[in-house]
């Protein structure tokens, strides 16, 4: 026999966190890590315990967007416990990896991912966000199999080949049973009905619209600036909105 | 103490096991430890220890024999095909630190002698695995 045993360990790991929400998208470049990263600080601000974990290890950036000061690592105590940056409990493969070139093939990357989530201490959280791997491959398979009780929020946008493979996600996740908290279109450019129409006979509530901010790349590593963007404002308006978010401190 | 998270890791598997195999007491658990992630052993082997008495409530564990197989970690490259050994040497103590944590980092690390290529597969020795329990029915 030969059994991995982090597996029987996962469930334990995250048995003090009340809601998981998997933040996903049918390709990269389309703001996942973005949407995930402004959530998880939108819900630590309104007085939620929060954590974000990024499991998108081809291209890890929720680091970036946070602006994580070099030299914070987790601390080590029966396990790891993530640093709490901005407020929320971070962890990451960039931690260990640094910034350089981590090649990682499909087995390395679900060994990683394993790794992180048996080894993370989290406590006692009201959300865990997390930041999938992007797509339908074996990482974001391993991931929604592993974390069975996420909730996803999907993003995409108004483009045609982003929604292509958006809509395959959606209906991968409802073959699955998986909840789907609904969909976010990001960067929208002009109003346009073509999300909202391609959503039809999918079953999935639309959560609202980001618009293109030409602001937000000068924010990006400046948590404070960053949530004063027209685009960070606008997903804040989601979450408190149509997700229901709303505790006050 | 890392060790601790993945002896942890390791009772909640044997009991999963065991109670699959309709096991009353676990007399022997077989962990092979993959040189890769650099555990302690004594340490490792204590955590298990102590966490396998802890469950006073459930004897299935409690006079189990944990015996630790360490193994030399390989590495083949993708690219040239060359097999290499792993030498916890060769890596500075930070980066020890990090693939001690995270073995799959070796690749940020870590570069195929012959080629140089960060493309290369671990054959053996990455991490923790049970390979036998034993026990009576």
């Amino acid at each position: 026999m030969t059994v991995d045993p982090r597996l029987s360990v996962v469930a334990k790991r995250l048995a003090d966190v009340k809601r998981i929400i998997a933040v996903t998208g049918g390709k990269g470049g389309i703001g996942k890590s973005f949407t995930a990263t402004v959530l998880a600080l939108t819900l630590a601000r309104l007085g939620y315990r929060v954590g974000l974990l990024d499991l998108d290890l081809s291209a890890p950036s929720a680091h970036v967007i946070l602006g994580l000061d070099e030299g914070v690592f987790p601390e080590e105590e029966k396990g790891i416990t993530p640093p709490q940056v901005h407020g929320v409990a971070f962890m990451s493969i960039t931690y260990f990896s640094g910034d350089a070139p981590t090649p990682l093939r499909g087995t390395d990357t679900s060994n990683a991912m394993l790794e992180l989530l048996a080894i993370t201490r989290w406590g006692a959280l009201d959300f865990l966000i997390v930041d999938m791997p992007p797509g339908i491959g074996d990482a974001a398979m391993d991931v929604i199999r592993w974390l069975n009780r996420a909730e996803f929020i999907v993003i995409t946008t108004a483009s045609k080949v982003a929604l292509e493979t958006v809509k395959k996600v959606i209906r991968m996740l409802g073959e699955l049973q998986k909840p789907v908290l609904g969909v976010v279109e990001n960067m929208k450019l002009r109003e346009s009905s073509t999300v909202l129409d391609a959503l039809k006979g999918y079953n999935v509530p639309f959560l609202g619209a980001i618009g293109f901010d030409t602001d937000l790349e000068d924010a990006i590593g400046n948590v404070d600036a960053l949530l004063e963007t027209d685009a960070a404002k606008q997903l804040a308006g989601i979450v408190t909105g149509k997700l229901g978010f709303t505790k006050a401190h | 103490m890392h060790e601790w998270a993945l002896a942890e890791a390791v009772i909640e598997a044997a009991r999963e096991e065991s109670r699959k195999a309709g096991l009353q007491a676990v007399t022997e658990i077989l962990v092979k430890v993959g040189e890769l992630q650099q555990l302690e052993l004594e340490l490792f082997q204590s955590a298990l220890d102590e966490l396998a008495n802890e469950l006073s409530e459930e004897t299935v564990l409690k006079h189990a024999r944990i015996i630790l197989e360490p193994e030399p970690a390989l590495f083949k490259c993708r690219v040239c095909g060359r097999e290499w050994a792993f030498k916890a040497a060769n890596l500075r103590a930070d980066e020890g630190e990090a693939v001690h944590f995270a073995p799959e980092v070796a690749h940020a690390y870590l570069r195929c002698p012959a080629c140089k290529s960060p493309d290369f597969e671990v054959i053996q020795g990455r991490g923790v695995t049970i390979q036998r329990i034993k026990g009576t029915k």
